[in-house]
């Protein structure tokens, strides 16, 4: 296909040099008014983003006295791996790690579970699998993070401290003490863990502590499309997750046999989940 | 495809959780528990002069020490090289967590380091001093710090200095014990692992250590002496084999201790391991450790042991079945260590791990830091000489 000859603008206009002087004026006056704007109150409030997690920007944060809690329903997870992208997006996790991920459980009339979470469902689980020659009897998804727990063993294997428990509940890393042993990775039952490869440190779900801390849901949260992920203040007796807790449903937490003690609840969980 | 209950249904997906399928501690974690095993058998093999007085190790018992020595040297480089962030590596000394098993390792390995190095120093010194005589200018001075400035090798000064070594051989028993204790403890203590938490896991590592030990002792002492055309003590190595045959029983008897007692138990874990040793390392498990590298030497072991053999079939017979234990022993920590990570904690499949070449925790770098003990074997013979030629300086 041709394509016409384009010349340049000062090729065909003769006031090209009239109309530059101009535009340069008006981007500096723009680069000028703009900052200017940044450093002087202009009077209008920037727009804020609403609160997720009501009455922690109305008060002072008391470390000591929050308390948080996650609750995953797997009765309600479609699979549909918005919460991976979100995570993903949230921190720019480096491709083959996965600070939080979902699997694929099936399950046929044998009683056999073949267990898959390609990409870590961060595509989305939009095809059956086509590698069984099974009757599947039934299918369920389970969304993985952090199970933030109350006796962590990451906490008590990093050497240096780096790994720690906040008194607010969230297990975090220090990535400026992080000497990259791998050692926690190692004791984490969980293996929600990895060595970020840019920083050579550990990495992991936070629960978005900086997002939680201003009063914002976690990321995988905000974007769930069903509610399968739920995140909120347990001093708040009216949140979903204080009623959750507080009611009659069977709450349950992953490999009870180690310990650990997590402070992550899974609702409606299968016996085949480990 | 009928399954009698979930445990044999577990395997069918071959699942691996996604953080799972990279092998994070790789050769470098190989190599640290073998070299710090070396030096322990190197160490005990001492005492056992030093402490307990078996004679017919006196030929030996010098350069047991100054191996241990070239192999604790390097104990640290495959840890720095495994570091993600190796220069902040000593901050585990600086600011240790006082929860975490491994924020302990340097304090051990610092004072096994001093331990053994003024147990040498001692052992020296009479050289040391006579050295310090006879040279001039930075050697003299080199001389005169190792001797701490004291030339006194007066009967008394020298009397002190025998209980002073046995004082430390002594102390360098539970040192090196607890030392190397701890790095089977640092496996053991991972409960998340199903193949590495069994409170038999220090135990092990330490008599395999002990194994790997004496039989680097009696394979060096062999090569170096037939380089050196130089005559072997044939009692000496007779005193070394017997001890070899019985802590290779007990390190061995431990070993499958450990798979016999989970393969009996059958509990969940079990499961796993089962799948593992029966999979992904059954030829690096049982054809060779198990079949090759343990039959093989409790079988030649027990000819050179339990029968009266010349003295060419024992030193020759010393000198294959040392090599074979120090497979034996690389293979139990490879199967224990990459292949207790081969296991996805999802419970439900394996990994794979496939070493690289050039990577800095590759084949070439393994075969680099292996090859730095020896660089510093020799390099240490020259400041003390492996053999001297009056024994009873000492």
């Amino acid at each position: 296909m041709d394509r016409p000859h384009l010349k340049p603008d000062f090729a065909v206009n003769p006031c090209f040099s009239k109309d530059r002087r101009r535009f340069i004026r008006k981007v500096l006056d723009g680069t000028i008014a703009g900052s200017l704007l940044l450093v002087i109150p202009a009077g209008a409030e920037l727009p804020v983003i609403p609160e997720q997690i009501k009455g922690l920007r109305d008060k002072a944060y008391d470390i000591q006295k929050q308390q948080f809690a996650f609750i995953v329903d797997i009765t309600r997870c479609i699979g549909c791996g918005s919460c991976c992208v979100a995570d993903k997006r949230e921190y720019n996790v480096p491709d083959g790690n996965y600070r939080t991920w979902v699997e694929r459980y099936l399950k046929d009339y044998e009683d056999n579970v073949y267990v898959d979470s390609p990409n870590g469902g961060l595509d989305g689980y939009q095809e059956p699998r086509d590698d069984l020659d099974v009757k599947i009897r039934d299918t369920f998804f389970v969304p993985k993070l952090c199970n933030m727990c109350q006796e962590p063993s990451c906490v008590q294997v990093c050497p240096v401290g780096a790994t720690f428990k906040t008194p607010d509940g969230f297990v975090l890393v220090d990535h400026k003490r992080c000497v990259g042993c791998a050692y926690c990775i190692q004791a984490c039952p969980y293996s929600v863990r990895f060595l970020h490869p840019e920083s050579k440190t550990a990495d992991k779900c936070t629960w978005c502590y900086h997002r939680v801390r201003r009063g914002l849901l976690p990321a995988c949260v905000d974007v769930c499309p069903t509610g399968a992920r739920k995140f909120g203040d347990l001093n708040d007796a009216e949140s979903e997750v204080a009623q959750i807790l507080k009611g009659p449903g069977v709450l349950t937490v992953l490999k009870k046999e180690m310990g650990n003690w997590p402070a992550l609840y899974y609702k409606g969980l299968r016996r085949e989940v480990v | 495809m009928n399954s009698a209950h979930e445990g044999s249904a577990y395997l069918i997906s071959n699942y691996v959780l996604p953080n799972d399928l990279h092998v994070h501690w790789s050769m470098m974690i190989v190599l640290y528990p073998y070299l710090s095993g070396l030096v322990d058998g190197a160490f005990i093999v001492a005492a056992l002069y030093y402490v307990f007085g078996v004679q017919s190790l006196k030929p030996i018992a010098r350069f047991s020490l100054i191996f241990a020595l070239a192999f604790l040297l390097c104990v640290g480089l495959p840890l720095n090289l495994h570091l993600g962030r190796p220069e902040r590596g000593l901050n585990m000394m600086v600011t240790p967590s006082p929860t975490s098993a491994m924020a302990g390792g340097g304090y051990l390995y610092g004072v096994t380091f001093l331990v053994l190095i003024l147990l040498i120093l001692f052992l020296y010194r009479i050289h040391l001093v006579m050295q310090q005589q006879q040279s001039q200018g930075l050697k003299k001075l080199f001389y005169q710090v190792l001797t701490f400035g004291s030339d006194n090798v007066s009967a008394e000064a020298l009397a002190l200095d025998k209980k002073v070594i046995r004082f430390l051989a002594a102390l360098g028993i539970p040192v090196a014990t607890v030392f190397h204790g701890y790095v089977g403890f640092l496996f053991g203590g991972v409960k998340a692992n199903p193949s590495w938490s069994t409170p038999l896991m220090p135990v092990i590592f330490l008599f395999s250590a002990c194994v790997s030990g004496i039989s680097g002792i009696v394979l060096a002492y062999i090569v170096i002496k037939k380089i050196r055309k130089a005559a072997i003590d044939v009692a000496c190595v007779r005193t070394l084999i017997n001890t070899l045959y019985g802590f290779f029983i007990l390190a061995f008897a431990f070993e499958m201790l450990e798979v016999f007692s989970h393969s009996y138990l059958r509990t969940g874990y079990h499961h796993m391991v089962e799948g593992l040793l029966n999979g992904p390392l059954h030829t690096s498990f049982w054809i060779w450790q198990v079949g090759i590298c343990s039959f093989g030497p409790l079988l030649i072991l027990s000819g050179l042991c339990l029968f009266k053999v010349r003295d060419g079939v024992l030193v020759v017979g010393g000198a294959i079945v040392s090599f074979i234990l120090l497979l034996q022993v690389l293979f139990m920590r490879w199967n224990v260590i990459i292949g207790g990570q081969l296991i996805s904690k999802s419970a439900r499949g394996y990994t794979e791990f496939h070493p690289e070449w050039f990577d800095k925790e590759g084949i070439v770098a393994v075969v680099f830091v292996m090859a730095i003990p020896f660089i510093l074997l020799f390099i240490l013979s020259r400041i003390f000489p492996l053999w001297l030629e009056n024994e009873n300086q000492a």
